[in-house]
Formats: structure tokens, sequence, C-alpha cells
């Protein structure tokens, strides 16, 4: 870590090359999830399999929430509105008789990405703090919208009398399903990889280093974070159609402003800014909720304390533990990685 | 029907004041020590839960309320202490996660001590009456006044304490420019123990006026919340005048324009449909404003910092 003395305070430090795995890791992960479901079922576990197609469904929203908050630095506690669009829209759909997923996973693409696009035209033109409250405000706008319109089924939400139809694939078993998931998120990844590898994925890293600096080169800063947000936006509304299909049913309770803070935990419990940070994440956080709460019905309690630990220990997330550990191993801390105006703070003090 | 509207324009303004109630700590907190505080609400929510198991024990309205918002001072202070000091020197998305941690085991705690049930708190006799304002037409709950009373009363002791007294030309400082208040020779961490205590006194005071109005319940203080920050955006974060302004704007807004729209849409729909209706429409228009208010200034009404 080599921080420039222009760090905007709060920028999260991750080397760019740390976001990108190698092509090993991919595979390993990739041949990992694909014969974890088969073991399953041959035990008989279908309920490990839905939690797997679960995982999987959340990693992607986490994924795409990564983007625009790990490596594009846009803090939005407003992603659940676009986990909820996506699915509002293929139960809407399916109440309204249309199962086909090739109308109702690309308008739930769509929906949510063109959504994104108009929250991030008035969202990105302010910063900080500002930000977080003014994607929190939009997001609000649609939880109210959810539960007062009748036809969405207000507080109940709305339940689909059977997953979306794919020709050539049965979804209602939990294995078919898992694998359509698989797949569907597997192409995501595929492209949110070959985004944050290409021209743009840098030119987005380097805005949320020093935005000041891209904008005086000539990068056109303010499209870039937009398409950064819009696409964001659409891959977690794929991931809510997922979701939707996966419990058959879509309640207001996805577009809590509580749901956009659990993604940004699941963000930061895997690693904001590392390309696995949204599957760790997922997976850290959907088998410790499982794991505890057979244990106990505080389960918000075990998660307030362990969220606190790792702010406080590991601001960065678990995947940057290793740095940390090579670092009080090695060589000492850097303190130039603190901001500058907290610095001033300090020495007040001593 | 004049009536009728004067009487939401009460509610609005009772509304409004309790809303101010709790952005004027969370504006100061944001203002002056750079602190994104989501936990503010649970600090509302302890308060109220205090002034329940209080009245409870005692039996007595007035005297509970008074330990409820000591003892909700002193947890601020706990709480700022050993939490929010540290926080403060970490980016926003950490005080995000962190106070987000801290809303999940403020609501679990409470429910364990007190259970998954609304608690009540009752009313003072004396205040359980109504007055009559306009001889047989206009009635209003005296409780409801007196919270308005208290409401003005805090607003104005705020406003000399911040205007007028050496602690509050210091919080001014601090809200504009707290490295340069430092080096002025300001001590700003006492100031900051002092600001959040006071914060978290005012949370108390809200959520134990409220408390007879509405159940105390575990999830109360993130329905609260919301508003609240929509409230110091609009005003401007750090502006004690934008507090109190944005409070009342959106308190207006919510209650009036819950009448106003319900009525209106009661052209259009059935009833049953525009009683549903109406309310969201309100609740979304603050949420509207506030995005308005921040697209065309981006600070917010009365920029504290600048």
């Amino acid at each position: 870590m080599n921080p420039t003395p222009f760090n905007t305070a709060g920028a999260v430090q991750t080397p760019f090359t740390q976001g990108l795995p190698g092509p090993w890791t991919a595979i390993l992960v990739a041949v990992a999830l694909a014969i974890y479901p088969l073991i399953m079922s041959s035990l008989g576990q279908d309920f490990y399999i839905n939690l797997g197609s679960r995982v999987l469904i959340f990693a992607l929203a986490a994924s795409a929430l990564n983007l625009a908050l790990g490596y594009g630095g846009m803090i939005s506690l407003g992603h659940a509105a676009f986990l909820g669009i996506g699915g509002y829209v293929v139960a809407v759909l399916a109440n309204n008789g249309v199962y086909g997923a090739w109308l109702s996973f690309p308008l739930a693409i769509g929906m949510a990405a063109a959504t994104a696009a108009l929250i991030g035209v008035v969202s990105l033109r302010t910063k900080g703090v500002y930000f977080i409250m003014i994607t929190l405000a939009f997001a609000q706008v649609f939880y109210y919208l959810a539960i007062s319109l009748p036809d969405f089924g207000g507080d109940d939400g709305l339940q689909m009398s059977a997953r979306s139809t794919v020709p050539g694939l049965d979804l209602s078993s939990a294995l078919s399903f898992y694998f359509f998931v698989f797949f569907t998120a597997g192409l995501a990844f595929v492209l949110l990889y070959r985004l944050v590898a290409s021209r743009f994925g840098r030119a987005i890293v380097a805005i949320r280093e020093n935005e000041r600096r891209m904008a005086a080169i000539g990068y056109p800063v303010m499209r870039l974070k937009l398409a950064a947000f819009t696409l964001s936006g659409g891959l977690c509304g794929l991931a809510g159609a997922l979701l939707a299909n996966a419990s058959t049913s879509i309640t207001p309770h996805t577009l809590t402003w509580h749901q956009s803070g659990l993604l940004i935990v699941m963000v930061i419990l895997g690693g904001s800014g590392y390309f696995w940070g949204g599957l760790t994440g997922a997976a850290v956080y959907l088998l410790l909720e499982e794991t505890i709460a057979d244990h106990t019905e505080h389960w918000n309690l075990v998660l307030g304390a362990l969220l606190l630990f790792i702010v406080m220990a590991a601001p960065n997330g678990v995947m940057s533990l290793r740095q940390q550990l090579a670092k009080l191993l090695g060589r000492k801390p850097e303190s130039d990685a603190t901001p500058l105006a907290v610095t001033a703070n300090e020495g007040e003090a001593k | 029907m004049t009536y009728l509207i004067i009487e939401q324009l009460l509610n609005g303004l009772q509304y409004g004041l309790m809303l101010f109630l709790l952005a004027a700590g969370l504006t100061l907190v944001f203002g002056i020590m750079d602190l994104i505080n989501l936990a503010h609400g649970s600090l509302y929510m302890i308060g109220a839960f205090l002034a329940a198991a209080f009245y409870q024990a005692i039996g007595s309205f007035f005297p509970a309320l008074l330990l409820a918002i000591v003892f909700t001072a002193l947890i601020g202070i706990i709480l700022e202490r050993l939490l929010y000091r540290h926080l403060q020197r970490m980016s926003h998305l950490s005080q995000v996660l962190a106070t987000f941690a801290l809303i999940l085991i403020a609501n679990e705690t409470v429910k364990i001590i007190f259970g998954a049930q609304p608690l009540m708190i009752g009313m003072p006799a004396s205040l359980s009456g109504a007055i009559e304002i306009v001889p047989d037409e206009l009635y209003y709950p005296s409780y409801r006044l007196l919270i308005i009373v208290v409401g003005l009363a805090v607003a104005l002791g705020l406003y000399l304490l911040v205007n007028r007294t050496r602690i509050g030309m210091w919080m001014r400082a601090g809200a504009s420019n707290p490295d340069m208040t430092a080096v002025m020779g300001v001590r700003i961490k006492p100031l900051f123990t002092f600001v959040f205590a006071l914060g978290a006194a005012l949370c108390a005071l809200a959520g134990a006026l409220l408390g007879p109005l509405l159940a105390v319940s575990v999830g109360m203080g993130e329905s609260i919340l919301i508003p609240a920050f929509e409230v110091i955006v609009i005003g401007g974060i750090g502006s004690m005048r934008g507090a109190l302004v944005g409070s009342l704007l959106v308190g207006m807004i919510d209650t009036v324009g819950k009448l106003i729209l319900t009525l209106g849409l009661r052209t259009v729909f059935d009833s049953a449909t525009a009683s549903t209706l109406g309310p969201t429409l309100a609740s979304m228009s603050v949420s509207l404003l506030m995005v308005a208010v921040l697209y065309f200034r981006p600070t917010g009404l009365f920029p504290a910092r600048g």
C-alpha cells in the first residue's frame, strides 16, 4: 500500500491488483460451487441446496454493490431498492400470467438499471454523507410505493404460484434451480470480472482514489461513475429476480433500509474492492446466520457484536486480514494511511 | 373543515417539534464530530423504554421523564467515550456499519430486557383531557399542547445556548471548522462528550414525551430516524436553524399532506384506496423534498460549513 498524499478522507484503500483474482482461483471456486449441490443431492439434503442458491443470489447482489461501493467508492445505502425492483417485476409479471424468464428477467434488469441511472443522475451530484442519505431517501420512496399499492400486495407482498419458466429446464426442483442460479450468477460474475479488469474498471478505481485528479486528466468522471452505478443497480435487479424465484414470493421487507444495510455488511464482511468480496461476504453472513440462529433467537445481537469487532479490527473486510497479518509480522503499520483531517484532530489530543 | 385543518396543523407542529428534538442532536453530532450516527434513533427508543420502566416502577409521569433523560444522557456519555470517539477517526463507511451494528445490539438488548410486547406509559391525569380552543368547534388534547409547549421551550433554550453562550460559540465554531477550532485552543473532546450527552438527553425527552401517544416498541427508533435524517439533510448538516426549519417543514408536509392528499384522492379513488395511498404519498413527498433540496442546494438550505 502506498497512499498518495492526495487521498480523500474515507476512501477504501485497496491496491488495484488485489481487486482481481487469478484464473485458477476462479476455476477452483466454480468447480467447488458446482460439486457442492451434487454432494448435497446425493445426501438428500435439499435444504442445503436451497441455502446454496440463496448464498449465490446474495453473492451476486453483494458483488453488484461491491462494484459501486468497493471499486467505485460510492457508498449507497439504497441498493435494496434495486433488489426489490427486480423481484417485484418478476412477481408482478407472474401474477399477470407471464412466467417466461426470457421476458421477465431482462425486464427486471432493465427496470433496475433504469432506476439506478435516474437515481444516479441526481445522487452523484452530492458527495460523502449527503450521497449516503440521498440513496437512502430514494430507496424509502420505493419502499413506501410497495407497501401502499394494492396491486403490489401491500404489506404482505406478492406470491407467485410457480417459478419462472426457462425453455428446456424445469426449475421446480432445488437442484435444477441451483444450477440455474449458478449459471446466471456465473455469467454475471464473468461480466463483472471483465468490467473491473477493463480500462473502465481501472478508471473507476482511480476515481475512487482521486476524483479531482482524474477529472483534471480529462476523464468523464460523472459519466463513468453513473455507468458503474447503473450497472451495479442492474445486476442487483437480476439478483432480485432470482430472489423472488427462490422463495416464489416477494415482500416489502426486501426494500427496507435494513436490507440495504445488510448488503453493505456483506460487502464489508467479504472485503470491499476485492473481487470475491461479495461471494465471501454473502457466504459468511448466511452461513453464520444459519448456524447461530439454530442456537439462539438473539442472532442480531451476535451479528451486531461481530460487526462492531470487524469495523474496529479489520475495517477493510475479512479479505484484508491476510495483509493485516503480514503487516503485523513483517513491517510496521503505515501511519500515513490516516486521512489528513484526522491527523489534525489527533495532534490536538497529544 | 377549517377546524380539521387547524387541528392537523397543530398535529404537524407537534410532530415537527418532536422531530426537531431528534434532529437537533443529530445535526450537532453530525456537524461538529463529522460522525454519521444511525443509532440516534436507538437512543430515542432507549429513552422511551427507560421512561416506561421508571413509570411502571414509580407510577408518576414527570419524575419518570426526568430519570429517563438523565440515564439516557449517561448512556450517551458512555457510548461516546467507548465507541464514538474512535469511530470519529474512521471513514463514513465504518461509521455507517458500526452504528448499524449498534442498532441491532440495542434492539436485541431491549427485546431481551423488556420483552417483545410494546409497553404503555400512562398520561398524567391532569393532562388527559382536551382544551376547548374554539367553543364547541375545536377541542385539542391538552397533552399534545404540552408537547408543543415543551418543544417550543426546548427550541428557544437551544437557540439561546447555541447563540448566546460560550459553549454555544464553541459548538458553532466546531460545526464550521473543527480543526481550526481545536487550533484556536478550544478543548474539543469534552465538547464532543457534552454535545453527545445533550443529543442523547433530547432523544430521551422526545421518546418519553411521545410514549403515551405511541406504543413504546422495539422498532420505534428506526421509524423516526429516517425523517430525522431527512430533516437535517434538508436543513443543512450542522445548522440548528436548518434543523428547526427542516423539522417544521417535514412535520407539516407529513401531517397536513396526509389529510390533503387523502381528501384529494377521494375525488378520484374510492375512500379505502385513498386512505392507504394518502399517507404513503405524504411520506414519499418528504423523501422527494429532500431529493429536490439536495439537487438544487447540495449542502442543504442553511449550510453550516463554508
